[in-house]
């Protein structure tokens, strides 16, 4: 242990690891998700080493599960990454990389490793040890939970018959509880979940989870001096 | 198809990540692009709970993922971790399908 006035790192290696742990079981649920959704073990692990970011992930699979097609279902995952783009821009002067260490943060930038960054963001120190060890942790950890998921999922038979088609509602809904803070963001959930619905017969499927994005943009804009 | 999905969609996530190392970050000073990024995945993942809870192709039904979302919800109340939330809702739904009381 350090006596140095900033503390030990060794704490934030901990946590870094526990994060990576509950992660992983998540990344199980992914792994299990996407197969059942259609894609192979393969396409499945391609997700989780090269898009890494969850939501983005589940959100490809269920568009393409639900028959909304590649385009659609592409444009929802980068719609939802966007925020990555911003933890990015937040995290750069903190890291201050250079070279190809750029393009390695570049892919450990998710929400974990940002907001253990910034709980840690007392010295430059531990806010980059935070970012560095929770990024890796939760890669590491995500990967081999989607495998394992992947490779069970394979294993059984019709996603229906095993409630893996609730799974996903249920997936999508334990990634928004945490970002239902305030009464703002209810609204928001309510009318991006209405608007959903009143498209659904509508439009081709796809189509209303893209457009409950323009409710954010509206939302965005009417509630911009106050965020 | 589907490769062209994951392989296109994992770059434009990379890209998004990447930019923001690259981008200078005054881009951070115009309040329009933060609350429009924070508000994105809640007004997005809430469309995804409602669609995939209820939608079937173009038609809207309501069957057993209903009672595993309704189930996920209490999970999520008393604080379950993610794979707990994911597991009862899909053992509900099984379930009731097993009993032959809902579809």
């Amino acid at each position: 242990m350090t006596n140095s006035p900033e503390g030990s790192k060794r704490p934030i290696t901990t946590s870094a690891i526990g994060i990576g742990l509950a992660t992983g079981a998540y990344g199980l649920s992914f792994g299990a998700i996407s197969v059942a959704s259609g894609l192979s073990a393969l396409q499945t692990q391609t997700l989780s080493l090269l898009m890494f970011t969850g939501a983005s992930q589940f959100a490809l699979v269920g568009v393409l599960g639900a028959g909304g097609g590649a385009i659609a279902a592409v444009l929802t995952a980068w719609l939802l990454g966007a925020r990555n783009g911003l933890y990015a821009l937040h995290l750069a002067p903190t890291l201050n990389l250079r070279g190809l260490l750029k393009p390695v943060a570049a892919q450990l930038t998710i929400d974990e490793s940002t907001a253990m960054s910034i709980a840690h963001d007392h010295t430059t120190t531990h806010s980059r040890h935070a970012f560095w060890a929770t990024g890796i942790s939760v890669y590491l950890l995500w990967n081999i939970g989607t495998l394992l998921g992947a490779l069970g999922a394979s294993a059984i038979g019709d996603p229906a018959v095993f409630g893996l088609d609730a799974a996903i509602p249920a997936g999508f809904l334990a990634l928004l509880w945490p970002r239902l803070r305030d009464r703002t963001a209810w609204a928001i959930a309510a009318g991006g979940a209405t608007a959903a619905l009143v498209l659904t017969p509508l439009t081709r499927s796809g189509v209303p989870v893209l457009a409950s994005a323009l409710i954010a943009v509206f939302a965005g804009y009417r509630l911009r001096d106050r965020t | 198809m589907i490769w062209a999905a994951v392989l296109l969609g994992s770059l434009g996530c990379y890209l998004e990540k990447l930019f923001g190392f690259i981008l200078p970050p005054t881009l951070l000073d115009r309040p329009m692009i933060r609350s429009v990024a924070a508000l994105l995945p809640i007004a997005m993942l809430s469309a995804l709970v409602a669609v995939q809870t209820f939608g079937d192709g173009q038609s809207l039904v309501i069957d057993a993922r209903l009672a595993g979302v309704a189930v996920a919800v209490v999970a999520l109340l008393l604080r379950a971790p993610f794979l707990v939330v994911v597991l009862v809702a899909a053992i509900s739904a099984a379930l009731l399908r097993a009993f032959g009381v809902a579809s």
